[in-house]
């Protein structure tokens, strides 16, 4: 019955998902086309185009298409490797950004972190005492030299083929020397037991979702893998109402922020992307285009800023 | 002639055979229990509720516990100097601080190592470190070399005890009927025969040899924890040599707050010389001029450089929230040390006492500013967090966590003293007779 989980979940990621298309045959735990079968589900005669494992387009009845139910859990192994052939990259456009903290809620509400605690963290930056402030979100940077792996002494955080760096929490034993090691100050430690729903906390731990967090054990940003699993944006870019946030796969060269898409190469090209603290060789997968032409005033995200920064 | 020399020898067996506590031992025994037992009630707190009953947040992450374990770590390396360095320089003044040396650095090592189960967020799983150990990481380095250090040290207090426990299970009547079973258990197997003494003098030889390297790694390491970051004020090459440095001279210090105790507790005047005294103030002065020396290059080149990125963390020792902490470890640690021992009447046993009680609160305390201010000055702004997050002072449970270890520590030491004869009475014998011949 495994074999067949897996063969459909399979099926599922390499064909209908990169089309896009949400529905698929079959969700009951047999052979994708059994169950359609079983319930004699009658032709309706309207066919749907479809991208099958082999990467041809093949005809499917509609009426044998079913919602897809949630993606079964991947295993801890699964979650270690990623998703092969998958290098994830953000870019991050503060010219965009107004200390809105959409991202921030919708990460907190996403990944259930308690009160005080956030992956995402926007800081009012300066540079120098004559340069312009500016707005600046902050994600875990899933460096390709990740000092935090690099450190920890039993494995817990690790670095993925796709390029995210995420922790196990079974794992983790609380040292916390991952944190001193972070430049970017990126991990959120669970210093008491967090507050969640019992139907959360009595989840099994997923690194992809990084929920249930335990005491005792690091948090941070996890480029919201589970949603990467399906083909979904992160919750911060979907969040973001300006589109400061645009994620994607460098290898196909394209990030998106939902609403516009761009070659991942020109837009940094063109728009002078960087990464922060480039002199420290930690190779972040998160760029950022400079605060020029900007949407809004600095001053527009004060107000805002006050409610946690008093 | 003959008879009069084992007259002295009697004399000398009584003066060194451990006492039972006095007065005054039972109430120190019983003070050094209670703050271990109020440490002990702080982290079933902790235990029970998490980290969050200490003042670490997500910037200081690290706090006291890790000063501690550091300062843990140093004071154990004095146990290498006086007893490898000094044994394989054939220094002979040093006999009645060998063992001194290795009982402080066999409490100080046990206890670096409570400290960090105690400063781990998940300690049930710290059978993990030896489940998935990563080798790469610098924490199973510390691991690594740290039980390495344990165990030669433990060797190191039992190998010349032999003789010793030869001389203890002679009197039978003196010692309760335990702790004979005890010395029999553990020593009743020597006998003191040639052949046995070349082996122990060869095994405390190769031990004396070993334990150097491996203290200086245990201690660069621990560096390591802090240099291997990016952190400004732990980005240092200078920080492995920095450390050795700065631990000779604690434990230094320890050893001579250690022998003034115990030359006053157990009437040891004949032993522990005012020679004694004045040779260690002689060393403390060497170590903490070398110490002082590590400081200078430790700040000054990056005071002069002023890096916007370490500017924040620098102000803050020199003149900001830190400066009167690093001012006191500085002067209380090093400088009033230096100038009082540079006067011969400083090295009389009091006033190297004193110095000594200076030296090691200094080293706690520049231990603790070797953790903290970094991680409170991050390289993006502390932002979007509770506002307690961005300071950092210790919360009772690990204070009292903290004075428990360090009462812990004296408890070992007090309880290994009550045990064995704080200084070694057939070396001491063997140097009498070799002055007599």
């Amino acid at each position: 019955m495994n074999q067949e989980n897996n063969s459909r979940r399979d099926f599922l990621l390499s064909g209908l998902m990169a089309a896009g298309i949400g529905v698929a045959a079959g969700c009951a735990p047999k052979s994708p086309f059994e169950t359609a079968v079983g319930d004699e589900v009658k032709a309706s005669g309207k066919k749907i185009k479809l991208l099958s494992v082999d990467g041809e387009v093949i005809e499917v009845d509609e009426a044998f298409l079913k919602p897809v139910p949630h993606m079964p859990p991947v295993s801890n192994t699964e979650a270690r490797i990623g998703i092969p052939g998958k290098k994830f990259v953000m870019v991050i456009d503060l010219s965009r950004c107004k200390n809105l903290k959409k991202c921030q809620s919708a990460c907190n509400h996403a990944h259930e972190l308690n009160p005080g605690q956030n992956w995402i963290k926007v800081d009012p930056m300066q540079e120098g005492e004559h340069t312009a402030p500016y707005w600046e979100p902050t994600t875990c940077m899933h460096c390709d030299e990740p000092p935090c792996v690099k450190v920890c002494p039993v494995d817990a955080t690790f670095k993925r083929e796709d390029g995210i760096v995420l922790i196990d929490s079974d794992r983790c034993i609380g040292c916390r020397f991952c944190m001193a090691a972070c430049p970017y100050s990126t991990r959120v430690f669970n210093w008491d037991e967090p507050m969640l729903p019992a139907a959360v906390a009595s989840q099994p731990y997923s690194a992809e979702t990084s929920i249930p967090q335990k005491k005792g054990t690091v948090g941070k940003c996890d480029f919201c893998a589970d949603m990467t699993r399906m083909g979904d944006l992160p919750h911060c870019v979907s969040a973001c109402p300006n589109g400061v946030f645009a994620f994607g796969d460098m290898n196909e060269d394209t990030v998106t922020n939902g609403a516009e898409t761009f070659r991942f190469s020109e837009l940094i090209k063109d728009k002078a992307g960087y990464r922060l603290m480039e002199d420290l060789g930690t190779k972040p997968s998160v760029y950022y285009l400079p605060p020029v032409s900007r949407n809004f005033p600095f001053e527009s995200g004060l107000e805002n800023d006050k409610i946690q920064n008093k | 002639m003959e008879n009069s020399a084992s007259i002295a020898d009697e004399k000398t067996i009584n003066d060194l055979l451990p006492q039972k506590f006095g007065k005054w031992g039972k109430i120190w025994v019983g003070i050094l229990v209670a703050i271990c037992l109020v440490g002990m009630f702080a982290y079933y707190r902790q235990l029970r509720y998490g980290l969050v009953v200490t003042s670490m947040r997500d910037y200081a992450s690290w706090g006291i516990y890790i000063s501690n374990f550091v300062f843990f770590v140093a004071i154990s390396l004095v146990g290498s100097l006086i007893t490898a360095v000094f044994r394989l320089a054939g220094v002979q003044w040093s006999t009645p601080l060998t063992r001194i040396a290795e009982v402080i650095a066999v409490a100080a090592i046990i206890f670096a190592s409570i400290i960090i189960i105690v400063d781990m967020g998940s300690p049930e799983r710290f059978y993990f470190l030896v489940l998935y150990g990563r080798v790469q990481s610098p924490i199973i380095w510390d691991v690594i070399v740290i039980s390495t250090y344990f165990f030669i040290s433990i060797l190191l207090l039992y190998y010349p005890l032999l003789p010793d426990i030869k001389i203890l299970l002679r009197f039978k009547e003196n010692t309760g009927k335990r702790l004979y079973k005890f010395y029999g258990f553990i020593g009743s197997f020597w006998k003191g025969t040639a052949r046995q003494k070349k082996i122990s003098e060869k095994a405390i030889n190769i031990l004396c040899i070993t334990i150097i390297p491996v203290a200086f790694s245990i201690h660069t390491v621990t560096s390591w924890l802090f240099a291997t970051t990016y952190r400004p004020g732990w980005d240092s090459t200078n920080f492995g040599a920095y450390f050795i440095a700065g631990a000779f001279l604690v434990g230094a210090g320890a050893v001579v707050v250690a022998m003034y105790v115990f030359r006053k507790a157990d009437h040891l005047e004949k032993y522990i010389t005012e020679d004694h005294f004045e040779k260690m103030g002689r060393i403390l002065v060497l170590l903490a001029l070398l110490y002082l020396y590590f400081n200078v290059n430790e700040f000054l080149t990056p005071y002069f450089k002023m890096k916007e990125s370490e500017r924040a963390y620098l102000n803050g020792l020199f003149t900001g929230d830190f400066a009167p902490v690093f001012w006191f470890a500085i002067l209380v640690g090093m400088i009033l040390p230096i100038i009082i021992l540079l006067f011969k009447k400083g090295r009389k046993p009091l006033p190297v006492f004193i110095v000594g009680i200076m030296v090691v609160v200094g080293a706690w305390f520049k231990r603790y500013l070797i953790v903290t201010p970094t991680l409170l000055h991050p390289f993006l702004p502390m932002h979007d967090v509770p506002a307690s997050y961005r300071h950092y002072f210790p919360s009772w449970e690990e204070w009292a966590i903290t004075m428990g270890s360090l009462a812990g520590v004296c408890l070992v030491i007090t309880v290994l003293t009550r045990i064995f004869p704080i200084i070694p009475i057939q070396e001491t014998l063997n140097e009498q007779h070799e002055t007599a011949a």
